[in-house]
């Protein structure tokens, strides 16, 4: 199967939320030094639910695909369901077969944004929400 | 050249165009042969048994020895065999750094391999020693300022870039570090089987090649020392065949260049690699030289064709061409190349700092050998230019 499905395609040439949130209030940078792919996640969380996402992301197409296709579908989602998520999730969403290499590429939207989430919870511990 | 034929892979994966020589070449028939000949006709230890077998896998690995002295015009006792270049710069790096005090500096080039380049951190750690490094310039050249080279102990540099393929002025640096009483190391992984590699006229005090990027098996390659310079070192692996006699306490060393060689070798990779250079001999390093070159310079004149395109130092005739298109990442060029069984290198190449110094992830890297001809070079682009459009 190709995985630069026309649906990939479109993604990676007109990417959905891009850029950084103003009303930001978990943040990470994560990058794959090996392939030099790298993205930053801005997400707004309130409730215990991811309320806005952009991503600033540059690399291949798999990394910036799959970025804009995650952001899109975890808006709404409920903190505790993203940490749950994991590589069956991303394949399923994005509809490839990835080479464990290439996987990694797809993964690191959803790593980052489980990351700035995890830190968020770390640093609003007695936070109300 | 139509030498094709002699390497059974492209019988076997007719659609198969293979331009990733720099990372392992393919195998001609004799190197397998050779291989499949041995374990069934000859398979015995070396040095060891009084038995015919023995002897007779004894003299063949010997005279493969014999056949890499003569190739690259060294003596026979020179020749230490390696699982590969990895591991001779890691040995020449270990042996030498014995002799080393805090504050010794060592010579790099910014453009190096990573084999060439963290072993030699190590042991600067190690010993608090200072790296310095010839910085590369936008092109990919080396700029070369006699300055670097005051009061330098050692110097490494690749003769060819495997990232870029930059042919490195191995002359110039051989003087100034020679005037400056250090040590020349050089790494040809890059370079050998593609043109001359002759240690007597390029004077260098110790030289690391593999065996597999010239037609030769996986897991053998080659550190060349000065005899006077090796005699001189302590061992780097210990254990059988390395010595003359052991009592409890106290050991004696081999003669080189068995010193060097603790263990069972890799005896059917050197025999191989035996093959390899005769096969080399037999089509002439001129010759492949010659073909490498038109078929570099056709590539780098089609590659012009192609939008967007920055080719790093366009200049070099070496066979390994180094590219980016359009800020597409190199690895969606290369996987979709892969897919037309087009086969290239995308990434950093084990050259990270010179990628981070030229401010991009990786390239995508075409490097070509004596059985790569310009219908695949015509296929490569027009498939790139449907891989660009489809990115547009």
């Amino acid at each position: 199967m190709d995985i630069y499905s026309e649906n990939i395609m479109e993604h990676y040439r007109d990417p959905m939320n891009l850029g950084k949130l103003e009303d930001e209030n978990a943040y990470c940078k994560d990058s794959n030094p090996l392939c030099g792919d790298n993205i930053e996640i801005s997400l707004s969380i309130r409730d215990y639910k991811i309320k806005n996402i952009k991503h600033i992301s540059h690399g291949c197409a798999i990394n910036i695909a799959s970025s804009s296709i995650v952001s899109e579908k975890i808006k709404d989602m409920d903190i505790k369901e993203v940490l749950k998520l994991n590589k069956d999730f991303i394949l399923n969403l994005l509809g490839i077969q990835l080479n464990p290499i290439r996987l990694k590429c797809a993964m690191l939207s959803l790593r980052a944004i489980q990351k700035a989430t995890t830190k968020y919870f770390g640093d609003n511990k007695n936070a109300g929400s | 050249m139509n030498i094709k034929k002699d390497f059974p892979i492209f019988k076997n994966n007719e659609k198969l165009i293979f331009l990733d020589s720099a990372s392992t070449s393919q195998r001609p028939n004799p190197v397998i042969y050779a291989i499949e000949d041995f374990y069934k006709n000859y398979n015995a230890n070396i040095h060891r048994g009084l038995y015919k077998l023995s002897v007779e896998a004894s003299e063949l690995y010997e005279e493969a020895r014999k056949k890499i002295a003569n190739f690259i015009r060294s003596e026979y006792e020179e020749i230490i065999f390696t699982h590969g270049a990895t591991e001779s710069l890691n040995i020449i790096a270990n042996c030498l750094s014995e002799n080393l005090n805090e504050g010794d500096s060592i010579l790099l080039s910014e453009m190096e391999h990573h084999a060439n380049l963290v072993p030699w951190q190590v042991i600067a750690k190690k010993k608090r020693l200072n790296l310095r490094f010839i910085p590369v310039d936008n092109e990919g050249n080396l700029i070369i300022d006699e300055k670097l080279f005051d009061n330098v102990n050692i110097v490494s540099v690749a003769h060819v870039s495997n990232a870029l393929g930059t042919l490195n002025d191995i002359i110039r640096i051989e003087k100034l570090a020679h005037k400056n009483n250090a040590l020349f190391v050089l790494d040809a992984a890059q370079s050998i089987g593609h043109l001359e590699v002759d240690v007597k006229k390029i004077n260098c005090d110790f030289l690391a090649f593999s065996g597999h990027k010239m037609f030769g098996p996986t897991g053998i390659g080659v550190l060349y020392g000065k005899k006077e310079l090796l005699e001189n070192l302590e061992p780097f692996l210990y254990g059988g065949d390395m010595i003359k006699d052991v009592s409890l306490n106290d050991s004696e060393w081999n003669d080189l260049p068995w010193k060097f060689e603790a263990g069972t070798p890799n005896i059917s990779g050197a025999i191989g690699l035996g093959k390899a250079v005769d096969y080399l001999n037999k089509t002439g390093i001129d010759n492949i030289k010659k073909h490498e070159e038109e078929l570099t310079n056709y590539l780098i004149e089609r590659l012009f064709e192609l939008r967007d395109i920055k080719i790093y130092n366009p200049k070099e005739r070496t066979g390994i061409v180094s590219f980016n298109v359009n800020k597409i990442h190199p690895h969606d060029i290369a996987e979709l190349l892969g897919k037309e069984g087009i086969c290239v290198r995308a990434g950093h190449h084990c050259c990270m700092p010179l990628m981070k110094k030229l401010g991009i992830n990786g390239t995508v890297r075409i490097s070509l050998s004596v059985y790569n001809d310009e219908k695949e070079i015509d296929k490569l682009i027009e498939t790139l230019k449907e891989i660009i459009k489809r990115f547009d």
